[in-house]
């Protein structure tokens, strides 16, 4: 049986166990009617049961599949002659990856005729080898249904011998949830968890290859290893400051066009603004903030770019087709409602006495929002800022579409830069080894982004909490 | 107060407020100007946030437009049995395996040079031909296939004419323009056939029921739209059982120590790690440690639950706190159990509130792009995907490849792809705001 049938098959058997566990409670009362004999309702004799009989199989389902892969190529491994087994891990990976191709596309009867029709001792073997394979996998879901249906059924009829009328099925069941539930709030450390080993430990292994502190502070980046010890241009130089400082151009852009209008946008809803116009403009915003990523990179990439670039030819100017400009104002046109949201959070957290004591100076709207207000929210205008930069540094589609592929160190908006996410996506596209430096490169920027963002919503989390002990 | 008190006695109090009146009065002016200044930056800021909003919908739609009709050719076609290379004296008559196996681009070629018979030469012949979808042979295999009675018979038969020419049609672009390949001959055959009353535009159906291709005029959405749907469902499947008892348990159960402490400053830090890293974490562990398949709708599901996971964790928090104490307290009364309380009581009520948080989180993962772009569900699928372990692609990523793409047909198709986008984000964001509308009522 292959997985999703198993699954479904232990859906069945969990359902069925609910009945059947409902069944022996009452049994064990003595008919339908004696059910007050229990000390838990049959129900959850039969919650207990379904517990007990699907989430033990599941789990093994789960771990059985996710070892199964790498059981299976061990055993295979084995069983080819050894000039094969002697390979080096690379080229043994491309050899199994045939096998794999055979016997999924082929069937038993076909591979044997090969074999048989064959006289080719290399095509014997990797035939064989996908015969190996097929019985392997075969004898796998044997096991695996086997081992399913095994552990939920042992584990139902255990249980069931258990059950007598003092049976605290009511309390076993709401462990047993709560273990569920501490597990699934355990999920948010599981990925996080995830993610720093993951990308740590892939970057470990760049760092092998490539110096930190070439990759920290080198000027050159052209990622294109060698394929062949004597390949021209072929370098493979990975200096990240050119990535580093496209990023922060683009972003720096967008800060000029979101922060001013977001924080006036923020200034206006929030102090003068009719009931009316807020709630039109709201959802308003609110639309700029729900378009996907990947239809501001399209509008970027198609219509603004061209703009930008005919206007900047009849001024005279150079403009690359793939300018930070163009990037950069429209990752600001998305990050706009972000800031203004947050600000204006920030504004009318900030208590009412305080502009009230300034209009009674006498002050008008303009110098108190100037003077007071703004002074007041600043922690929280500074959060959302720096929220908004995290934002804008990991953002992706963007660039990837606006942006160019060329790594240049320059800080001319009109010329075509590279950021650390259009690189990321760049090196892990498209079908490449996964131990190579290149592709290593990709995880060692993914850490660097990681750290950058963490840092800056750790920052902006501790500014914003400390301006709130202040009123609170 | 004693330092005005000292001022005054410094200078005459009369002389003073005089003064102080006058300087207020004259600077009143400016100050209000100024005032006035300040709110036309404001109105200023939010019109042109407005604008771009207009700016953005508006292009994005007019170049979506062309997308949804197409132009068909009516053709006189001539099914000759030798054209289709079939032995017409055959005894038995024609079997459908023949008919399946002729040679339909023949037919198409020698069809299309009887109807424009001053067309000589081979290079003219060929650009004839290219006027053509690729296409266009397997429409008129269907035909026949479909009434075997128009074998060795005319018949007028509609076929979709190549993208450049659509896009021509459509446009009206002077010959030559760039990313045209279309020559004077042929503008002049096109006016013939238009001339002749065989061009037609049709609404563009195949758009919505076919999947990728190479050829613009072929091209639909469908198996990015299947794609995002299995995405979505495995993406729902999981993120909303773990997300509400995630926040079930941190606001209903969780004690008040440094692990759950730990747990929430993680949700919270996860909510702003860029969506690209949950891609890596996607290619490093699912990918290459549990060995699950690339490109696949399950893969894409997991990586977009894990990216929003926080989301539905605070919103239902939010949820979950706002029931009142009063409820769990006459529940826990009535001799409850914790869990009883939470699940038959507390549940219930936060119910509205946590769906539309969910609903957002899906909203937000429907437009997600960057994540899959590393799991490899970037790659060309022609085939409409029917299980969540086929290769498959996703709607975000279609607009993508669609926008690399040098055709420019392709440029239409990816606006339209952008409108459908848009709208199911539409009804989804509809749907929440019905929700939380009916909600905040009660």
């Amino acid at each position: 049986m292959n997985s999703s049938l198993l699954f479904f098959v232990l859906l069945c058997l969990t359902l069925f166990s609910y009945w059947f566990g409902l069944q022996r409670s009452l049994k064990v009362a003595g008919g339908a009617n004696n059910k007050k004999a229990l000390t838990s309702l049959p129900k959850q004799f039969g919650l207990l049961t379904a517990m007990v009989c699907g989430l033990p199989a599941l789990i093994a389902l789960l771990i059985f599949n996710s070892g199964e892969h790498i059981v299976v190529e061990q055993l295979l491994t084995s069983t080819l002659p050894a000039n094969i087994q002697s390979l080096s891990t690379i080229d043994l990976g491309l050899y199994l990856n045939n096998i794999r191709s055979i016997t999924y596309s082929t069937t038993a009867s076909e591979i044997l005729n090969v074999i048989n029709e064959n006289s080719d001792v290399t095509t014997q073997t990797q035939y064989q080898a996908a015969l190996t394979l097929q019985e392997l996998n075969q004898q796998a879901a044997w096991i695996k249904t086997a081992l399913v249906l095994i552990i939920a059924s042992v584990s139902v009829l255990l249980l069931v011998r258990k059950f007598s009328l003092t049976y605290p099925a009511r309390q076993k069941s709401e462990g047993i949830i709560r273990v569920l539930l501490v597990a699934s709030s355990a999920v948010a450390i599981l990925t996080t968890v995830g993610i720093i080993v993951s990308v740590l430990f892939e970057s470990i292994h760049f760092f092998k290859s490539v110096s930190p502190i070439e990759f920290m502070f080198g000027t050159q980046w052209s990622p294109q290893t060698a394929m062949r010890v004597d390949q021209v241009g072929g370098s493979g130089a990975f200096g990240a400051i050119p990535l580093f400082a496209g990023t922060l151009l683009i972003t720096f852009i967008a800060m000029l066009l979101a922060v001013p209008v977001g924080l006036m946008i923020a200034i206006y809803l929030s102090q003068y603004a009719s009931s009316k116009l807020r709630a039109f403009a709201k959802p308003m915003l609110e639309v700029l903030a729900g378009i996907p990523t990947v239809v501001y990179g399209f509008f970027a990439a198609l219509t603004v770019a061209p703009v930008i670039r005919n206007m900047g030819e009849s001024l005279g100017l150079s403009v690359a087709s793939e300018s930070a400009l163009a990037a950069g104002l429209v990752m600001g046109t998305m990050i706009i409602p972000f800031v203004s949201s947050l600000s204006e959070d920030a504004i009318s957290a900030v208590p009412n006495a305080l502009k009230e004591a300034s209009f009674g100076m006498g002050a008008t709207k303009s110098e108190t929002v100037l003077k007071v207000l703004l002074p007041a929210a600043l922690p929280g205008i500074v959060g959302a800022i720096l929220l908004a930069i995290s934002r804008a540094i990991g953002e992706t589609m963007i660039v990837v579409m606006a942006a160019g592929m060329a790594a240049n160190l320059t800080a001319n908006p009109l010329d075509s830069v590279t950021t650390v996410t259009v690189q990321i996506v760049t090196l892990l596209t498209g079908d490449q080894e996964f131990d190579s430096p290149k592709t290593l490169a990709a995880f060692a920027l993914g850490l660097m982004l990681f750290i950058t963002t963490l840092g800056l919503n750790v920052l902006a989390l501790k500014v914003v909490r400390k301006y709130r002990e202040q009123y609170d | 107060m004693t330092k005005l008190n000292k001022n005054s006695t410094v200078s005459q109090p009369n002389d003073s407020t005089a003064s102080i009146t006058e300087i207020v009065t004259l600077g009143l002016k400016k100050r209000h100007r100024k005032e006035k200044r300040f709110k036309r930056i404001g109105l200023s800021a939010v019109l042109f946030g407005f604008l771009l909003v207009v700016i953005l919908l508006g292009d994005i739609t007019s170049k979506a437009l062309p997308a949804f009709h197409q132009h068909w050719v009516k053709l006189d076609v001539n099914y000759q049995a030798s054209w289709l290379n079939i032995d017409e004296n055959s005894t038995k008559g024609v079997t459908e395996s023949e008919l399946a196996q002729a040679n339909y681009r023949n037919v198409l070629k020698k069809s299309l040079y009887q109807m424009l018979p001053e067309v000589k030469g081979r290079s003219d012949k060929r650009k004839l031909a290219q006027l053509l979808s690729t296409n266009a042979e397997f429409t008129l295999k269907d035909s026949l296939i479909a009434s075997p009675s128009l074998f060795d018979k005319q018949a007028q038969i509609w076929v979709r004419l190549d993208d450049d020419v659509d896009s021509y049609l459509k446009e009206a672009f002077p010959i030559g323009e760039a990313g045209l390949r279309l020559n004077q001959n042929q503008a002049q055959w096109l006016a013939q056939f238009t001339t002749s009353d065989r061009i037609e535009s049709r609404f563009n159906f195949s758009f919505f029921t076919s999947g990728d291709s190479r050829e613009p005029e072929l091209a639909g959405i469908k198996g990015a739209l299947m794609g995002t749907l299995l995405t979505m469902f495995v993406t729902l499947l999981l993120s909303f059982p773990l997300g509400v008892a995630g926040a079930l348990y941190l606001e209903e159960f969780a004690p008040k120590n440094r692990l759950t402490d730990f747990i929430e400053i993680n949700i919270n830090n996860l909510a702003a790690v860029p969506s690209i890293v949950f891609g890596l974490l996607g290619l490093a562990v699912i990918i290459n440690l549990f060995g699950l398949p690339r490109s696949a709708p399950l893969v894409g599901g997991i990586v977009l639950t894990l990216m929003t996971l926080p989301t539905i964790i605070i919103a239902s928090r939010a949820a979950i706190k706002a029931v009142p104490p009063s409820i769990r307290e006459a529940a826990l009364g009535l001799g409850a159990s914790k869990m009883q309380v939470t699940f038959s009581h507390v549940l219930p009520q936060a119910m509205p509130g946590i769906i539309t948080g969910a609903i957002i989180g899906v909203a937000q993962a429907l437009g997600e792009t960057a994540p899959l772009l590393m799991i490899g569900m970037v790659a060309f699928i022609v085939d409409v995907p029917s299980s969540i372990v086929d290769s498959a692609t996703v709607l975000p990523v279609q607009i993508f490849l669609w926008a690399d793409s040098p055709e420019r047909a392709f440029l239409a198709k990816t606006s339209a792809a952008i409108l459908v986008l848009l709208t199911l984000l539409l009804i989804i964001n509809l749907t929440a705001t019905v929700l939380r509308s009916k909600f905040e009522k009660k």
